[in-house]
């Protein structure tokens, strides 16, 4: 082949000797240097990589380089920052009773956005993204609390729990008046009408009056003769228009049978003090917060 | 690829001719390598102006960085302050937010429009004048010239040999250059920064990378395309020649050799009769002056960028041989053809041309002094909350959370309110308010987010004819009593 040389008579370059349509061919020409150079240091480049960066994998692991570079450690890094960031406020929080962050537009606002990011992490799974909540699981934006809805009440449900088997949790928990055989079927129908004619929905007004005295020997204990609930002890209140297991007939006969009993864990140990109080705050502000009890009323506006 | 000989039927098939073309070989190449050009000093009225022209833009793009504007505190200082960080740009008391970039686009199509016009009336000004490109070759050249001495000066040094002589004068040179590009690179970055702050930060070495890197990138290009590049840059590099000539008619000005009064040409002799010939006496002495290498007397050229230097060199020499001025000159496409006595005889500056762009001048910068004059201080903007859309409160009412975004674009705190009309029985609670009616702070330039609440009696949510009621929130400058109205909704189960 070396010695058949094809050229092209108009440059006087050799050919490939590739020929298309009969007469077209292709120059056999040498790279450009600075191509060839270029080609020659990404080579050498690339070897350099090597040696600089996490490279090859070896049996156990793989090759670190010189640099000690991982991506992860970049991560590290920047959370580290992120997080060395907030130092200042989170050290200003846990100094400061949480009632008196509220008053602190800075930290309310750090406080409200960090405690947003711990509640869709946390306790999103439950409550949902917005703190809708569910049936079963109390909406957080309204204005009615199981456990109360004052700052620091919120911190002690965060805290504990309910029901959680926490020593300090929230542990009182509703007969299961259906289930224990305390009362009868009829008897359950007949208290349900009574408990939600108290929020004014139209019941059997019969079985509701037959309800009222048995509402009054089992439930006023707890939910209080007027139905108005007891936060103490965490008996919702019956008279209102918010019913966190629905307000049919079928399944308020439902909750006096089994008497729910819903539980929550408690978050200390999850979370760091800061965090709760961050979350708290949060909770409080989505609209249904109460205020501190200490407070009796509250600042009149200034001008 | 190729046509190969042994393959090519024209030429396998042909005779004497194309077997002797092919063996002449043509260097025919699309590589042209750069000569070298040496332009002379040239002295006149034009090189005066361009003078006049270098130092003013150089002026100002120099000290414009540093004059000082007090906007008050909090607000940075700098007259002419393009603001990256805080998305904003600061000419002097006008203030344009990111979200009004049109602005900006709008003084970009002025200036082409002004291009445009001036380029229809009198050519390539802006080339020949004011382009930085020209400016900053014109120094590096006034530089070179400095250390290196005139064209003839420069050619015999780059002739010679390696010597002492031409290595300091090559490394003055270069050195010059540098400092200049490192100057220009310096004060380009003055205008993202504070300019003093930046100056000391550069002096310890604490300026943000950032800084440097652009200070780097813009020393080194105005050393490659001002001191190496030059008029390389207008041939092959800009796209303005090429676009210019849909501008040019017959009436634009454009500079010219009049071959009407120099042909024929020809060497002259101090006691020769000028009849039966031209005035030009084929000196040269345009050619030499020319920052682009060209002939001017071949006619209209692409390379050509009207800088006007070979009407100053071809005037001093008709004034040394006694001939009238203006040999080459400001002249019109139309007096060359018509062969005029002068060089502008009729030129016509009102044509439909520059009157359609005087007229989109006109409408668009009106459009933008009168925007800018009655833009809006405030900005607006609603979202209504979305999860959960709304809440059941425990005596039946209905709440809906709103954020409500205020941005004050001006340069002092200003002070508001929020109501809301459209629903009867509403009720106001702001999350960071005990008060239902607060007054909100607005720091200057600056947004604030304010959430609140809005809530219905059981008896008002009666009222509610739909699962979306549309509402109006209104926010009131308690200063001047304006207020801006975002409509949006109160949402709730479908009644």
């Amino acid at each position: 082949m070396a010695s058949q040389k094809r050229v092209d008579e108009v440059t006087g370059a050799e050919t490939t000797g590739h020929v298309w349509d009969g007469d077209l061919t292709e120059l056999n020409k040498s790279l450009p240097r600075w191509w060839l150079y270029t080609f020659y240091a990404c080579i050498a480049w690339a070897f350099a990589y090597w040696l600089v960066y996490p490279a090859w994998p070896t049996l156990t692991g793989y090759t670190k380089g010189f640099l000690g570079y991982s991506q992860r450690g970049e991560v590290a890094k920047d959370v580290a920052a992120a997080k060395s960031a907030q130092n200042s406020y989170r050290a200003a929080i846990a100094a400061m009773p949480i009632a008196d962050i509220k008053k602190n537009p800075e930290l309310f606002e750090f406080a409200r956005d960090g405690g947003a990011a711990i509640f869709g992490d946390n306790c999103a799974p439950c409550h949902g993204r917005g703190a809708q909540g569910a049936v079963g699981y109390p909406n957080l934006n309204d204005d009615d609390w199981l456990w109360a809805g004052d700052l620091e009440s919120i911190q002690t449900t965060i805290s504990y729990g309910a029901r959680s088997g926490d020593p300090k949790t929230h542990d009182t928990a509703m007969p299961r008046f259906g289930l224990d055989k305390i009362l009868e079927p009829p008897q359950i129908s007949d208290i349900a009408n009574y408990a939600r004619s108290l929020s004014h929905i139209n019941v059997d007004t019969a079985a509701a009056s037959r309800g009222a005295p048995l509402f009054a020997d089992n439930c006023a204990a707890c939910h209080g003769d007027d139905g108005k609930g007891n936060t103490e002890v965490g008996a919702p209140n019956l008279t209102d228009g918010i019913w966190l297991y629905g307000s049919s007939q079928e399944m308020v006969m439902r909750s006096i049978e089994t008497g729910r009993g819903g539980m929550m864990p408690a978050w200390t140990g999850r979370l760091d003090p800061v965090s709760i109080k961050l979350v708290a705050l949060y909770v409080h502000s989505l609209g249904g917060g109460q205020p501190e009890p200490e407070k009796t009323a509250p600042a009149e506006a200034p001008k | 690829m190729t046509m190969a000989g042994g393959h090519n039927k024209f030429i396998a098939d042909g005779g004497g001719a194309e077997a002797k073309a092919s063996s002449e070989r043509v260097e025919t190449s699309i590589y042209a390598s750069h000569k070298k050009i040496y332009p002379k000093e040239a002295h006149g009225t034009f090189r005066n102006i361009k003078w006049a022209v270098t130092a003013s833009t150089l002026g100002l793009y120099y000290i414009l960085p540093w004059i000082r504007w007090d906007r008050g505190p909090g607000l940075p200082n700098q007259a002419f302050l393009l603001d990256f960080a805080n998305q904003r740009l600061l000419f002097g008391s006008i203030e344009i937010w990111a979200q009004e970039f049109y602005y900006v686009t709008g003084a970009l199509v002025l200036s082409a429009l002004m291009l445009f016009l001036v380029t229809a009336i009198a050519g390539r000004m802006w080339c020949g004048y004011a382009c930085p490109q020209t400016v900053w070759t014109d120094l590096m050249i006034a530089v070179e010239r400095f250390w290196q001495g005139d064209r003839n000066a420069r050619l015999r040094l780059d002739q010679s040999g390696w010597s002492f002589e031409k290595l300091w004068k090559k490394t003055a040179t270069h050195i010059s250059w540098l400092l200049i590009a490192f100057a220009t690179g310096g004060a380009l970055v003055f205008y993202f920064r504070d300019a003093p702050t930046l100056a000391i930060e550069f002096a310890t070495g604490t300026a943000p990378l950032i800084a440097y890197a652009f200070l780097g990138i813009f020393a080194l290009t105005t050393y490659l395309l001002g001191g190496l590049a030059r008029e390389q840059v207008c041939v092959y590099m800009c796209p303005w020649p090429r676009i210019q000539g849909a501008m040019l008619d017959h009436d634009s000005l454009f500079i010219s050799y009049r071959d009407v009064r120099g042909e024929p040409r020809g060497s002259h002799k101090r006691e020769e009769s000028w009849e039966g010939r031209g005035d030009c006496i084929d000196c040269k002495a345009c050619i030499a002056v020319c920052p682009t290498g060209i002939d001017i007397r071949d006619g209209a050229q692409l390379e050509c960028i009207q800088c006007a230097l070979c009407i100053d060199a071809c005037n001093e020499i008709m004034d040394r041989i006694g001939r009238p001025r203006e040999l080459i000159a400001y002249t019109t496409a139309a007096n060359l053809e018509n062969a005029t006595k002068g060089p502008r005889d009729g030129w016509r500056i009102v044509r439909p041309r520059t009157i359609l762009y005087s007229i989109l001048i006109t409408a668009i910068g009106g459009l933008m002094v009168w925007s800018l004059l009655h833009r809006a201080d405030t900005l607006v903007s609603v979202a209504p909350d979305r999860n959960p859309l709304f809440v059941t409160l425990s005596d039946g009412g209905l709440r809906n959370g709103y954020t409500v975004k205020i941005t004050n674009k001006l340069q002092m705190t200003r002070h508001f309110r929020i109501g809301i009309s459209g629903l009867t029985g509403a009720h106001l609670k702001f999350v960071e308010f005990d008060n239902q009616d607060p007054v909100l702070d607005v720091a200057p330039a600056e947004v604030r987010a304010v959430k609140f609440f809005v809530s219905l009696t059981p008896s008002a949510r009666k009222n509610l004819k739909s699962d979306a009621t549309p509402t109006m929130i209104t926010v009131t400058d308690i200063a001047d009593g304006k207020s801006t109205s975002r409509s949006t909704t109160f949402s709730g189960p479908t009644p």
